[in-house]
């Protein structure tokens, strides 16, 4: 540390890691976009074999890390077209 | 058998070419039978590094199309006995860079040599994945910048996805070299520092090379750093990367923090 510290500038390293954080999370999550996408469609029918959904409502995301992937699924089932099927 | 060692990066100008030589030199000066493969058709440059622009007469299209054979489009070094070129082809179309032709140059390239160093065309495209096709581990050379960072990833979902090694199942060894490198710049908070990068990337670090003059002057003389002015930082640092290529463990050291008294008094920030 010195005294000019005290009087120095934002730095900008930080932005520049944190603008990679969230853009690599993003371009990870799309990059295996052929397996996700079949992953996303079969997941998508044999739900809608029980359950009606909305093809737009369903979210499947992966997440590369060094040791494991992370699969997301996340499906909104509709209150109403579900009461419907019940 | 030798290894086969891709320097890859997806971002061009980063330093692909310079490390292929330095590393390609290093490991020849370990007595160890080393060639650098080019492998940017068109944009050949590896044979301008490494001094021997003027020697090419054959290229490694050439060879695959069986207008010459492959000892006759080696070039050896004129300062290191055990240091060879593949050049690539200047002119000719890339489409004869096919991937049988790649296959059989590789495979036979291992019987004779220790290491093959294949220098990758920047990109993610056909000769990008070409290079790293047959690679047993990969060096993904970045600069501690954003766009370097985001480039070197895609590189890395590649070398997992599209080398022969990841389609058989078995895991791609990839090792982070970091160029251009600037202590002082990282410290001060203007740069992305080696941890930053590290863990982003999330792949081990095989080395740091500074930021340094002596890797223009040697492009600029013909010769690798590591044969134009072995005792330089980044010549250095470029000996270690090579030790731990050939698998040996030496702590990482961050180079080219070269403060002198004055800048110690003012402080890192100050400058």
């Amino acid at each position: 540390m010195s005294i000019f510290s005290l009087f120095r500038k934002k730095t900008s390293a930080p932005l520049a890691r944190e603008r990679l954080q969230v853009l690599l999370a993003h371009e990870r999550a799309s990059a295996g976009s052929d397996l996700v996408a079949v992953l996303r469609e079969e997941i998508l029918a044999v739900i809608a074999k029980h359950v009606q959904v909305d093809a737009d409502r369903v979210q499947v995301t992966m997440d590369r890390d060094e040791h494991v992937s992370v699969l997301e699924i996340e499906v909104e089932i509709p209150l109403p077209s579900a009461m419907k099927a019940a | 058998m030798g290894k086969v060692i891709v320097v890859t990066s997806g971002k061009g100008g980063v330093g692909k070419t310079t490390s292929t030589a330095a590393l390609g030199a290093a490991l020849a000066q370990r007595n160890e039978k080393v060639v650098v493969v080019d492998f940017d058709v068109g944009l050949r440059n590896l044979d301008l590094v490494m001094g021997a622009e003027r020697r090419v007469v054959y290229d490694m299209v050439n060879v695959i199309q069986g207008d010459a054979k492959l000892p006759q489009a080696l070039i050896r070094d004129k300062r290191l006995e055990t240091l060879f070129l593949l050049p690539a082809s200047q002119t000719r179309d890339k489409d004869h860079l096919t991937a049988e032709g790649v296959e059989r140059i590789i495979n036979e390239l291992k019987k004779y040599f220790d290491w093959i160093i294949c220098d990758s065309p920047a990109g993610i495209e056909r000769g990008a994945t070409l290079a790293m096709r047959h690679a047993d581990m990969a060096v993904v050379v970045t600069n501690p910048e954003v766009s370097s960072v985001r480039d070197s990833d895609r590189i890395i979902g590649l070398l997992d996805a599209k080398t022969l090694k990841a389609e058989r199942g078995e895991r791609m060894e990839k090792h982070l070299l970091l160029t251009r490198y600037d202590a002082n710049r990282a410290e001060r908070g203007d740069m992305l520092k080696v941890d930053d990068v590290l863990e982003i990337l999330s792949i081990p670090l095989i080395g740091i090379i500074p930021e340094s003059m002596d890797v223009l002057k040697a492009s600029n003389v013909g010769a690798p750093v590591t044969l134009a002015d072995a005792r330089s930082a980044p010549a250095m640092a470029y000996f270690d990367a090579a030790r731990r290529l050939a698998g040996e463990t030496l702590p990482i050291t961050i180079p080219g923090d070269k403060r002198g008294f004055l800048g110690k008094i003012f402080g890192r920030k100050a400058a």
